[in-house]
């Protein structure tokens, strides 16, 4: 009796950039079963999901205005998993700096924009810092699993911004759960006229190429390679884990919390609640989808603003539910990380 | 007091059908992110199942029955294909949770009011007794929680497949040379885990609330993760676990009601924060599965 | 009557043939010796007959059929057992559990029943086990036994031992020998996996010897001699670096004064070690495996704070130092385990690179060049069979000691620290590296050289100390030195002052 068994042969070297491409295909393949399930026409579905969005000027500067705190978001995550650090909390931290911006905004009232965003992007990058923090000590210096403790971190933030919102920063005007308006010298600048499109945008381009070159041309980058894939390997040869270990954490809590000042100073202008709407979370998808390589994050970013804007396009043309769009990035996320393991195996049958 | 404490079973029920759960996933070498979706999902399929069929019981079976697919979902990711525990484990919550989400709207559009069903009924069981009476006053997955917590450890430590279960999630290399199929136990573990996790979710929507919210579950997921290492992976601490961060719970909903001049949030936060607190002290002892997180794959 | 024949075995890792074309038969009562050195396919064909690795072709009988083996449970039913080198038991488990673990039947588990059931076992068979004890709190001798009942417990009638006597003392060599041959004389048959001449012409009835993947032969114990092994095992006559006499050592550069540990359970590791490393000598620390040398391999490379005690390496005190200051403070390091030693998924350069970081920069940015050059340089030194651009996993055993060798002695270490240097490698590979630590001697730097095998130590040190329970049990000059003289001080009968 023949039978068919997986052999582990690496696949050659030509496949894995066309890993992507091959998930999204069994992808959309196997959507099809949520798609027929509210009887659309899969087609028309797929259609408005990835070629709408392109025939607009609009839709396609949407598509950077969604990709804009995924760069960042997913930036965060691929830094701190280059490391071995599984930093689960960029939601949380992304929300710290979303914290620290509306509230130094307000503030900045009065100064110039040279002035003003300049100490806009610094306390982002510290509010995401400070809530990177007790995680990333707690792992350096008691092995407490930062998995964990960055996932409550980002329960309990929930809970001070509703605090924050529902009480000393209610906006006494509306009476809404609602922070008051940032300076208008503190609003991230737009970069094409009339639509949302702000200097985040710039900000990820730049973090994404600091982070490449920090990771592959500099010292500090080796020994967090070396860190994440070998510790002991690593400390033997004199790197001191901890310390690479503890000042990632912290850089990408700073990055992620970039995220949140560029959701209020370029989008929402105020603090709320829903501010984030899974984009830590989904920076971990975008993160895995590019293969923890700063510029696979960048591309992975676009694809899923891509999809973000098409699943509101598909839910405004067909009347598809929009968390259509999440179950799509989700199977993207599990059929990715399958076939970047199964393409190491082939088939063979034996018997 | 009395009312404390029953408030405490019942907060702490979901949690200890998680905990036991991911304790069960754990025990066979699997870190399971996946919890905080799969009680989102079980949540949300009790709820539909019994708003479409009227029957309770059917909801609990749907969404232990969902949970388990979830959980061979994870299975074929984690030990067939041998993918990073973390991120799959996060990526079946993400599924889990938008397809909670796009099911709810395909179902029941965006209403106005949330849809209700009639909740499970509290059971009155020696209700004439002063203090038991009060305490014992639950609603009848409580009690099968609380049923659930000998019945794990009875199979752990007393039955050949809770042997199998320990040893897999030890040395999978030693359980392999011993003849046992690694994959299948781990497979069966995780099958189990998700069961008792879409449960511990379907206790949220069928029995305390009635309705289904985005939020519902709130990270409780993430809670259940901390009291397994908090419970040193073993079943009957885990009790105890649930009923510090429930009792935690319980008393933020009082210190609200005795009109403290503080915000609620900080007490909805405590049981977080005390969560932490308890994991950073329980991990200088924690015996963490020596083969937890590592995929196991014979040459 | 042959219990087992294995016919026209041949199994390939990638482009390593670890098998080509191998036959092999056990008669039944017999014990049958498979002789080889490392990397031989000694474990590789034994790991074909439990099921653990899958042959590319051939065949195998038992008992004069032809059976299929995909996994140990097929191996087990066909009653084959085996004693794995690293023990295949489940510490946290109890003895008995261990044992019966996969080979009862029926749903619940009594442990009340099993630990009788095993007892009853272990009367039978006459091998000392406790049942109720956790395997985790038995000794390396004590859990050989339960790994040898566990596979009588299944009915094993071919029992196969995978290098049983490297993790006993010679005195407890003796005691598994006398168990093994009255098992024998019950109808067990066995497959003794060595590659010690004297242990195979002590206990074998036959001996096949394997080389290079190849068998070179199958003999009878009666008719043949150590010397005439030694010849099939190797293919010449003798083997091993040529001695060059005890040269003039100058002064201590390593002085271990006073050092202990104790570990987080409060159990004492390493006891009051006094030791003293020459320039231009190598010294020998021998001993039974697990007995502190992997603790004081750790201190000494700055992975573990010692409890007290100093470490004085050209005049510093490195005792607690990170293990980048140790480096600087002059110790060449080469780890226990060669894997902990580098990081796998980083490219051969990289690892060469990361003890030296300092060098490398050039205004705070790492020269890529200078690192490429440095590596290609390195690289031909060390005769590393590799590129600079691969990665560090995808090397063998060998060129991954040579990574580690060039990264530390391209220092110039004047103290050069080589724990088990050569475990695991083929000839080829040890004789190169013994012959690095020879060279590092005569240049003048003093070699502490940590080693399980005796005859390593024998080999290449100077002045031999022995350790045992994380005690010196005395240091005396390797002419003076016997087998049996130090076989005494590591099973801690005697001390040497």
């Amino acid at each position: 009796m023949s039978k068919l068994r997986l052999e582990k042969a690496p696949a050659p070297a030509w496949v894995r950039p066309v890993i992507p491409l091959l998930a999204i295909l069994v992808t959309f393949l196997i959507t099809l079963i949520f798609i027929a399930w509210v009887q659309a026409n899969p087609l028309h579905t797929y259609y408005y999901f990835l070629v709408a969005p392109f025939t607009s000027t609009v839709t396609m500067i949407e598509l950077l205005v969604k990709a804009t705190p995924l760069f960042l978001t997913g930036a965060a995550v691929a830094f701190a998993f280059r490391a071995g650090y599984y930093n689960i909390g960029a939601e949380g931290q992304l929300m710290a700096g979303a914290i620290i911006g509306s509230w130094v905004g307000v503030m900045l009232e009065g100064f110039s924009s040279w002035i003003a965003l300049p100490i806009m992007i610094v306390g982002g990058f510290l509010g995401g810092v400070a809530w990177a923090l007790i995680p990333a000590l707690l792992r350096v210096r008691l092995k407490v699993d930062e998995v964990v403790t960055t996932l409550l971190m980002n329960s309990i933030i929930v809970f001070l911004v509703s605090y924050l919102l529902n009480g000393p920063w209610r906006d006494p005007v509306s009476m809404w759960p609602q922070s008051p308006d940032i300076a208008k010298s503190a609003m991230f600048f737009t970069l094409i006229p009339q639509s949302r499109l702000h200097f985040g945008f710039i900000i990820g381009i730049v973090v994404i190429l600091t982070i490449w070159f920090v990771i592959s041309r500099t010292a500090f980058g080796l020994k967090m390679r070396a860190a994440g894939s070998s510790a002991e390997g690593a400390r033997f040869a004199g790197v001191n884990v901890e310390r690479t270990i503890l000042v990632t954490a912290l850089v990408s809590g700073g990055i992620a919390g970039l995220a949140g000042v560029g959701e209020v100073a370029g989008i929402h202008f105020h603090l709320i609640q829903g501010l984030s709407s899974n984009l830590g979370y989904t920076g971990i998808i975008v993160a895995t989808l590019g293969a923890l390589n700063p510029f696979g994050v960048g591309i992975a970013a676009l694809f899923i603003g891509l999809i973000d804007t098409g699943s509101l396009t598909v839910s405004r043309a067909m009347g598809v539910p929009v968390y259509l769009g999440q179950v799509v990035q989700a199977t993207l996320l599990l059929v990715t990380l399958s076939m970047f393991v199964l393409t190491n195996y082939r088939l063979k049958r034996e018997g | 007091m009395i009312g404390l404490i029953a408030a405490t079973l019942r907060v702490a029920t979901p949690l200890i059908f998680g905990t036991l759960g991911e304790l069960f996933s754990e025990r066979a070498g699997i870190l399971n992110l996946g919890i905080e979706g799969i009680m989102l999902l079980g949540a949300f399929v009790g709820f539909a199942t019994t708003y479409s069929t009227g029957s309770l019981w059917l909801g609990v079976l749907a969404a232990c029955i969902v949970g388990i697919m979830a959980g061979l979902l994870m299975a074929i990711m984690t030990v067939y294909f041998g993918v990073n525990q973390h991120v799959s484990g996060l990526g079946i919550t993400l599924f889990c949770t938008g397809l909670a989400y796009y099911a709810f709207r395909v179902i029941f559009g965006t209403p106005a009011n949330p849809p209700q069903i009639q909740p499970f009924m509290q059971t009155e069981f020696l209700a004439d007794v002063n203090i038991l009476g009060p305490i014992l006053r639950q609603y009848p997955l409580t009690y099968y929680a609380m049923l659930l917590v000998p019945v794990v450890w009875w199979v752990l430590y007393r039955t050949n497949f809770g042997l199998n279960i320990r040893a897999v999630g030890e040395n999978p290399e030693a359980a392999d040379a011993a003849g046992i199929n690694v994959y299948r136990v781990r497979t069966i573990s995780l099958m189990i885990a998700g069961g008792f996790m879409g449960v511990g979710g379907a206790f949220l929507t069928l029995s305390t609330l009635g309705f289904f919210t985005f939020d519902i579950i709130a990270g409780r997921g993430w809670v259940c993760i901390a009291l397994v290492i908090f419970a040193n992976w073993n079943p009957i601490r885990v009790l105890w676990g649930a009923f510090i961060f429930g009792g935690v719970s319980a008393l933020q909903l009082r210190l609200q009601l005795t009109g403290i001049n503080l915000p609620y949030e900080l007490f909805l936060a405590l049981p977080y924060v005390v969560t932490i607190i308890a994991l950073t002290i329980a991990n200088r002892n924690a015996a963490y599965p020596a083969a937890l997180l590592k995929p196991y794959k014979r040459e | 009557m042959n219990a087992v024949q294995m016919l026209n075995i041949t199994k390939k890792f990638g482009d390593l043939v670890a098998n080509d074309n191998v036959n092999f038969d056990l008669r039944k009562g017999e014990i049958h010796a498979l002789l080889g050195e490392n990397g031989a396919g000694k474990t590789t064909l034994m790991r074909i007959l439990y099921g653990l690795y899958r042959a590319d072709s051939g065949e195998i009988w038992i008992n004069d059929q032809p059976v299929q083996i995909n996994s140990p449970r097929d191996a087990i039913n066909n009653g084959v057992g085996m004693v794995t080198q690293h023990f295949t038991l489940v510490p946290p488990l109890s003895v008995a559990e261990n044992i019966v673990l996969g080979a009862v039947k029926g749903f619940t588990l009594n442990p009340k029943e099993i630990e009788k059931s095993v007892a009853e076992a272990s009367e039978e068979y006459g091998i000392t086990v406790k049942p109720s004890a956790l395997v985790r709190h038995l000794s390396v001798g004590e859990r050989q036994r339960v790994e040898i009942l566990k596979a009588l417990y299944r009915r094993a009638n071919v029992l196969i031992m995978d290098e049983p006597t490297a993790v006993l003392v010679p005195q407890e060599v003796d005691g598994l020998f006398n168990s093994l041959k009255q098992l024998v004389e019950k109808g067990l048959s066995v497959i003794f996996i060595s590659h010690k001449l004297n242990e195979v012409m002590a206990i074998c009835d036959r001996v096949t010897v394997l080389r290079g993947g190849r068998l070179v032969g199958t003999v009878e114990r009666a008719g043949t001699s150590e010397k005439d092994l030694a010849v099939m095992m190797v293919g010449r006559e003798t083997f091993g670096v040529e001695r060059q006499g005890i040269k003039e050592t100058g002064d201590p550069v390593l002085t271990v004064d006073h050092l202990s540990l104790t570990d987080e359970q409060g159990i004492d590791k390493l006891k009051d070690i006094t030791l003293e490393v020459r320039h231009g000598e190598v010294l020998g620390v021998a001993g039974v495996s697990g007995n502190g040398q992997a603790e004081l391999v750790k201190v000494l490379t700055g992975l573990q704070k010692p409890t007290n005690g100093q470490i004085i390496l050209n005049a510093i005190d490195i005792a607690g130092a990170s293990p980048s200051a140790i480096t600087i403070a002059g110790m060449g390091r080469t780890p226990e385990d060669r894997h902990a030693g580098v990081v796998g998924e980083l490219t051969v350069e990289e690892n060469l690179a990361l003890e030296s970081l300092e060098i490398y920069l050039n205004r705070g940015v790492l020269d890529r060049k200078k690192i490429r050059k440095q590596a290609i340089e390195m690289i031909a030194d060390y005769n590393i069979k590799a590129s600079p651009e691969d990665k560090v996993r995808t090397l063998s055993g060998g060129n991954m000691q040579k990574v580690v060798m060039a990264r530390s002695l391209s220092r110039n270490p004047s103290c050069v620290l080589a724990a088990q240097p050569t475990r695991g490698l083929d000839v080829g590979a040890t004789e190169y590296v013994r012959g690095k630590l020879l060279e590092q001697r005569d240049r003048g730097a003093g070699v502490l050289l940590i080693s399980e095998d005796l005859e390593e130590i024998m080999e290449l040190a100077d002045r031999i100390a022995v350790i045992y329970e994380g005690r010196i049990m005395g240091v005396i000059p390797a002419a003076e030195a016997t087998e049996e003289s130090l076989g005494l001080m590591m099973a801690g009968v005697t001390e040497h002052n």
